[in-house]
């Protein structure tokens, strides 16, 4: 047994080493180039950190790459950090009031609207981008907020996830509520929600790195500077005509955009986990 | 505290009539056990007084209000469901708090009333818990510390006791009878367990397939059930119904060939066939009584219950004293006790 056990021991971390391995070499490798001048990085890799790490970052957060056209990236960052804010919180409110509304009341064509919204569910964004486009064009909506986040707010997944979660709660817990006193929207404050509270943590990581990983949409609704998202930027940044491209500038802006999201996970990570694997009853 | 009345009280899911027409008076004070297998619209009867069904036809009125158009929290009415439903998220004493919070009491109002419900409940050092941290008892026991805080006009319980193990049913049946006994608030309590049926109840209604098929005191509804659907269903194991045939004035013939001596019922003449019913405690072993072979011997301690075939085929159930050792194949004799026989018309199951 325990000879059997070292052996599928080692052969798990050695799996786990392997999979971490995979996954951390490209951030090690940007790491490194993010700490070079340009110069060092033409037509050989250095092993180790170089001495422009602090210098880098300073350049692609303030000025940006001037030779390559590209905006400094702070503005870039805050871009994408709201509008990753803005599609994750609008997402859920949107899909946790509309299923509220789907599991708790009963009024026509129900299930109707229910299917149709499951419907969408099978159209990607890229699908509709042409028609979506043309309503934020009409609407006077590109190059701002609002054209950046609402077409992306609209939810079929979260409100799926959230009718789901709702039909577990058990019948009573309404019933009990309603004797209690409480109205709807009081049932839905008081117990829904707080109930809720792991699925929403668990949905808001997802969906917050889903709008901060938004690349084309942003690529067609924007033409300002002043509204580029950081993705985007990396990829103008790559696409330099006539010149070599900057690689140390552009692995400093990978590892910068690579960060909100990651300290997102981190903060959320407790009730994240909660939320994927636990049904708090 | 009030009264209730139910009058000509029906109930249909669509065009299939589940409640066929029910009518009570419950007085004030009064503890009512609503009795019956699964199915037969007990749990429905016990919610359309809450208000989480609507009522089909008739009327059901609390005190001198009818309530049929008002929303539960107008009802003044407090509900213990069977799984417990307290809210996951709050602490006991939220729990508690929470209908009278919504109803605007003073926080120091709620403070005194939750503290007396736990303190009647002998909840006082879990009031900061929350639900999930709790054994089923003490669930339970919150559930009814949020109807007690409310002090409303008529509990209402269903089947708040089917969660728990067996040793904790019996301790907090005793610990409701005492509730009842200080409050002495209107109860309506569901069950399809007849031990709580019958020591809880001062009426008990038992109801099958949508119909409340009699209304009495417990003792009552032993000793007189009114059709063979409560006499088997009251008592356990179940009363002996044996098919009889009347063959003179005083002469009765079960199936089997046994005849017993009784004064048959009014009306009855010579050649009607009836249901005969004798309780398995009714029956006593005789040396000189009718054969019966012992065809299994279930011991419970105190007694002893014997399933048994009389020399004609008919099966017979015998409670006996637990001393007596008997084993599968013996033969005894038994006697019928005849003051203690039931008879029922063969065809409507009605007591004659």
């Amino acid at each position: 047994m325990s000879g059997s056990g070292r052996l599928s021991s080692l052969l798990i971390h050695g799996v786990l080493i392997l999979g971490i391995a995979v996954i951390a070499f490209p951030i090690l490798i940007a790491l490194i180039a993010s700490s070079h001048d340009q110069i060092t990085l033409v037509g050989k890799f250095p092993f180790y950190f170089g001495e422009h790490f602090i210098e880098n970052y300073r350049t692609v957060l303030g000025e940006g790459m001037k030779r390559a056209g590209g905006g400094a990236v702070g503005p870039m960052l805050m871009n994408s950090f709201v509008m990753a804010i803005v599609i994750a919180v609008g997402k859920i409110v949107i899909s946790i009031l509309s299923a509220f509304a789907i599991v708790y009341f009963r009024f026509p064509f129900r299930m109707g609207f229910f299917w149709m919204i499951f419907i969408t569910l099978m159209l990607p964004v890229e699908v509709r981008i042409l028609p979506t486009y043309q309503v934020i064009a009409n609407l006077e909506l590109l190059n701002s907020y609002t054209g950046l986040t609402l077409p992306l707010i609209a939810s079929a997944t979260a409100t799926f996830l959230f009718r789901q979660f709702f039909l577990t709660v058990p019948e009573e817990l309404t019933e009990a509520s309603r004797i209690d006193g409480a109205g709807p929207m009081r049932f839905f404050w008081d117990v829904l929600l707080p109930l809720s509270r792991t699925n929403i943590a668990a949905l808001f990581v997802i969906v917050f790195i889903y709008g901060w990983n938004q690349y084309l949409w942003p690529l067609l609704v924007t033409q300002e500077e002043s509204m580029y998202t950081v993705v985007m930027g990396i990829q103008r940044m790559v696409t330099v005509a006539d010149a070599q491209a900057e690689w140390n500038l552009v692995m400093a802006t990978t590892i910068l955009a690579l960060l909100p999201p990651v300290l997102v996970v981190v903060l959320m990570q407790r009730w994240f986990v909660k939320g994927l694997v636990e049904t708090e009853k | 505290m009030a009264a209730v009345a139910f009058s000509a009280v029906r109930k249909s899911y669509g065009n299939n009539p589940v409640i066929h027409g029910v009518d009570m008076q419950i007085a004030d004070g009064e503890f009512i056990v609503i009795v019956g297998p699964s199915g037969c619209g007990k749990s429905t009867l016990l919610r359309m007084v809450a208000g989480l069904e609507a009522i089909s036809a008739g009327t059901i009125a609390i005190g001198e209000r009818v309530v049929n158009n008002l929303e539960p929290k107008d009802r003044d009415i407090a509900m213990v469901f069977q799984n417990y439903a307290l809210y996951p998220h709050m602490s006991v004493f939220e729990n508690m708090a929470y209908g009278l919070k919504i109803r605007g009491f003073s926080k120091s109002d709620i403070e005194a009333r939750v503290k007396r419900a736990a303190d009647i409940l002998q909840l006082d050092p879990y009031l900061a818990r929350r639900p999930r941290e709790l054994s089923g008892g003490q669930r339970q026991r919150v559930a009814m510390g949020r109807a007690i805080v409310r002090q409303p006009a008529v509990f209402l319980f269903d089947e708040p006791l089917s969660n728990l193990d067996a040793k904790l049913r019996v301790q907090m049946r005793i610990e409701i009878k005492r509730l009842h006994r200080e409050l002495g608030v209107t109860s309506i309590y569901v069950t399809h367990d007849q031990i709580e049926a019958m020591t809880l109840a001062d009426r008990l209604v038992v109801m099958n397939g949508g119909r409340a098929e009699q209304i009495g005191p417990p003792k009552e509804v032993y000793e007189r059930p009114a059709t063979t659907f409560v006499a088997t269903f009251i008592g356990s194991p179940a009363m002996n119904l044996i098919p009889a045939r009347v063959q003179a004035p005083d002469l009765f013939e079960l199936a089997g060939g046994l005849s017993v001596r009784l004064p048959a019922p009014r009306g009855a003449a010579a050649g009607t066939d009836l249901t005969f019913g004798i309780r398995p405690e009714h029956v006593a072993l005789a040396d000189d009584g009718a054969p019966l072979t012992v065809e299994l011997a279930e011991e419970l301690g105190a007694d002893t219950i014997v399933y048994g075939r009389l020399d004609g085929g008919q099966e017979l159930v015998v409670r006996v004293p637990g001393y007596l050792e008997l084993n599968i194949g013996d033969r005894v004799g038994i006697q019928i006790d005849t003051s203690k026989v039931h008879l029922f018309d063969k065809a409507s199951g009605q007591r004659l």
